[in-house]
């Protein structure tokens, strides 16, 4: 990625003199970083396109560091910004160049795995899927599977709510957490949930899923672990036509199946994963979907048949069932690298995660070609199908003067369709910089006013993360005035 | 906007003036579950309905006052309901009765909780705003997640109007088996279970006798019965069993003596505090008495907390109905509902006196 976009940032006045030296006294030397060599590496998350350098780069090594650093910040006012693996796509752990960027990466330990409790105690540093296999010697592991598991940390999926691709039957993140430990940004140590399934009070654990680190910073997390189940066989169908693929996942759920995960892939993404991984896809397909089956010997012959069964019903050109678990894998593989496989066709790209009521699939994926038509830009859709969950990957090159914005507008139109359509503009990427403005698609200004105020209750001054997740008020106001024009306003508003 | 909402509006804003509270109430089957009501009567009941049902996107969107009995019909016509068998207690429990309180039944443990099936929800806020967040789609990080901070808060953060669900399809097939032995061997086998890929949906212990509840595909349903190798249960006797856990109807519950709900980690060993019923795989333990103090104590050792789940006034004031807050969450809690009832209009006592 060669060219860097500035952030607009809220500017905060504080001694930052007095804010390096505090921490110098409090923090290791290797633990603070200052110099712009030094920083350079953290000036930006899985969201490329947008790169700032923070005043600091902190790496507390443990929950104590942490706090001590959120102690000088809060008396100073300085704003912290918390980051994981960021691998997140939104922009989420981009830095504030007034602030402090946390990194958890070293609190990365293992604390316990009890496999009578079914549970583990991490800390956030700790990537998704040693959760698993630190679990696998039990028969267990852990559900949430984002395609970046092999890089993501778990405090990252916490503060995204993080999804997968078989999170249709087993659960976001917010399903798969019990508890999470953090620290308010006065550095007050706070246990959300605990080792039972729930916890007196409000749901103060639902509410940090997701929060994108705006609430609390989280030094360690229990999660919940799951019994591998005995077999899992995935059917790959392929299909003509689009629309007959986006009406046979209707069919499957309408036929009572919840499949353990139900993808599509449009032929592009095909094209690009294919001739990457060798997963066997059918490149004449127009769309292919991955259904797949988990549980008992028996619980998955008789899925499959099912599934099977609907699929040919739907129409599909082809079928085919994994016959081992090689086999299965493979198929699979070919979808998780589907992000990977566009980024070798492409200089860049943008990947968008807007949700939808599953039944507007097709009616989305034919605005989508038209859209792709009307900005000049190829585009890319792999869909979480089972849950509506889309990615059109929004293919363009940041050397060519204009295409990052064409990309950017073509972002924009389909978050606004989604929106329209009954949907979400953020399925499981989160907000974060990338689309703070489109937000003001989706949420009245009272409702917005209600997020602040909630953002409050946690962090009265607004030091955490700052100008992330929700727009401010003024900013939600020109959005709407620039989209129609300055005369009315938006339907919602 | 209906006359109804309008005429709320109103009510919420003379009563914010005038320093009055409001008791939010739908059909009063949950009146027992917090602390006593006070203020004056917003009834939901005038808004009912089924906004949004289809079956294919595993979504159903009910007003407020909509009785549960009407929605699990509509649902059980499509083959679907709500998997998390919330207590009605009573033919007159609401939808926004069910969030408010933010109970799961016997299927808990195998499924989650009702927090687990709210997708979105709209709202009057303490400041007479209509809100709406979250909302129909099954994956949704867009804001913060306000629907599942709704749910269990007894109507302390406003008036809830309206509820997105996700549903789920009946189960093929289900069976229930039982087993005599000891609380300590009970706890012993459900954890043991529980790590294996076995298809339980609901457990009980009471009085030297577990029940387990099988349900999933008719094959792996016979199969683990094959291997648990347990007494069967007839079909009949089993509903009628988990039904009365479910409704609290069991003879267990019976009479007025103070009910005690421990939510603790499944492998918590045997509490010794009295006659014990056992439920979600040993994560839910429910007692008729104790003293609270010790009770309490005990939950937070074993690393959960103890609701006074029903009891009369006197004790609820005297024991307080929730486990107490640590400092930092009671100010963030005390912040939250300030945030979303500035003037404390809502049922204030219901959860916390502060709140």
């Amino acid at each position: 990625m060669s060219m860097e976009t500035t952030v607009a940032e809220r500017r905060f006045t504080f001694d930052r003199q007095a804010l390096t030296a505090r921490l110098r006294e409090l923090l290791p030397e290797h633990a603070l970083l200052a110099e712009e060599e030094d920083m350079r590496p953290y000036d930006c998350d899985g969201l490329t396109a947008y790169r700032q350098l923070p005043l600091l780069v902190a790496l507390p090594e443990d929950e104590a560091q942490t706090q001590a650093i959120l102690r000088v910040c809060h008396e100073l006012r300085a704003p912290v910004v918390p980051r994981g693996a960021a691998t997140g796509l939104s922009g989420g752990a981009t830095p504030h160049s007034d602030g402090v960027l946390v990194s958890l990466a070293k609190l990365k330990k293992i604390i316990s795995v009890d496999p009578l409790a079914r549970t583990a105690v991490v800390q956030p540093g700790v990537r998704n899927l040693s959760v698993s296999e630190a679990a696998a010697p039990y028969g267990l592991y852990y559900a949430p599977d984002p395609s970046s598991q092999i890089a993501c940390t778990i405090g990252g999926n916490v503060a995204e709510n993080a999804g997968g691709v078989h999170c249709l039957k087993y659960g976001l993140t917010v399903h798969n957490v019990l508890r999470v430990r953090g620290l308010t940004i006065e550095g007050d140590v706070v246990e959300f949930g605990n080792a039972a399934l729930d916890a007196p009070g409000y749901d103060l654990l639902a509410l940090l899923n997701g929060s994108e680190g705006l609430l609390a910073m989280i030094t360690e997390v229990t999660v919940k672990l799951t019994p591998k189940p005995e077999l899992a066989q995935v059917v790959i169908a392929s299909f003509a036509d689009v629309r007959r693929a986006g009406d046979a996942v209707a069919s499957i759920i309408a036929a009572g199946i919840i499949p353990a995960g139900l993808e599509m892939m449009d032929k592009k993404a095909i094209h690009a994963v294919e001739p990457y991984v060798n997963a066997g896809y059918d490149m004449d397909a127009e769309a292919i979907l991955l259904c797949e089956s988990d549980g008992t010997p028996e619980e998955v012959a008789e899925e499959i048949g099912r599934m099977t069964a609907v699929l040919e019903a739907s129409g599909a050109a082809g079928i085919r069932v994994s016959q081992n678990e090689a086999e299965r894998l493979k198929f699979w593989a070919g979808r998780k690298a589907a992000f990977p496989a566009v980024g070798r066709i492409t200089p860049d790209y943008l990947c968008m995660d807007g949700t939808i009521p599953r039944k507007r699939l097709a009616e989305m994926l034919d605005a989508i070609n038209t859209l792709s038509e009307k900005y000049a830009l190829r585009c890319a859709n792999v869909f979480h199908a089972g849950d509506g969950n889309l990615h059109p990957l929004i293919m363009y090159d940041a050397n060519q003067p204009g295409e990052l914005e064409r990309a950017a507008a073509f972002g924009a139109a389909i978050l606004q369709l989604s929106v329209r359509l009954g949907g979400t503009i953020t399925g499981e990427h989160g907000v974060g910089i990338e689309k703070i403005d489109v937000m003001a698609e989706q949420f009245t200004l009272a409702e917005i006013a209600a997020f602040h105020r909630l953002k409050k209750s946690f962090d009265e001054h607004g030091l955490l993360n700052p100008g992330k997740g929700v727009p401010t008020l003024a900013r939600c106001r020109e959005y709407t005035q620039a989209r129609t024009g300055g005369a009315a306003i938006s339907p919602r508003f | 906007m209906s006359t109804l909402i309008e005429n709320w509006i109103g009510q919420i804003a003379d009563a914010a003036k005038s320093g009055r509270m409001l008791a939010i109430r739908g059909g009063g089957s949950k009146a027992f579950y917090g602390g006593p009501e006070q203020g004056e009567r917003l009834d939901v009941r005038g808004h009912r309905g089924i906004v949004a049902y289809e079956p294919t996107e595993l979504v159903v969107t009910a007003r407020a006052g909509t009785p549960l009995v009407e929605l699990a019909a509509a649902l059980a016509e499509k083959g679907q309901w709500l998997a998390f068998e919330p207590p009605h207690f009573g033919p007159s429990a609401t939808v926004g009765g069910m969030l408010a309180s933010g109970l799961s039944g016997p299927r808990r443990q195998a499924v989650g909780a009702l927090r687990d099936f709210v997708l979105g929800a709209r709202l009057l806020s303490g400041a007479g705003e209509e809100l709406s967040f979250g909302g129909q789609v099954m994956k949704n990080v867009a804001g913060y997640d306000v629907p599942r901070l709704l749910a269990g808060s007894l109507g302390t953060l406003g008036v809830v109007l309206e509820v997105s669900l996700k549903v789920l399809p009946l189960p093929v097939a289900e069976k229930s088996v039982r087993f005599a032995v000891d609380e300590a061997a009970a706890l012993g086998r459900l954890n043991q279970w529980g790590g294996r890929p076995v298809p339980i949906s609901a457990s009980a212990w009471h009085d030297g006798v577990l029940t387990l509840r099988l349900s999933g595909a008719t094959a792996a349903v016979q199969a683990a019965q094959r291997t648990l190798a347990g007494d069967d249960l007839a079909d009949a006797d089993a509903t009628a069993f988990w039904q009365s856990l479910r409704e609290q109807t069991h003879a267990f519950f019976a009479g007025d003596a103070p009910l005690w709900r421990l939510s603790l980690p499944s492998v918590a060993p045997p509490m010794a505090l009295g006659p014990t019923l056992i439920e979600w795989g040993g994560a839910q333990r429910w007692l008729r008495t104790g003293d609270a103090g010790a009770i309490r104590a005990a939950a937070v050792k074993a690393g959960g907390h103890a609701t006074l789940f029903r009891g009369d006034d006197a004790l609820k004031a005297a024991a307080g109905v929730f486990q107490p807050l640590t400092a930092p969450l009671a100010r963030i809690h005390r912040n939250l509902k300030h945030a979303f009832d500035p003037q404390g209009v809502f049922n204030r006592g219901r959860m916390y006196p502060e709140l």
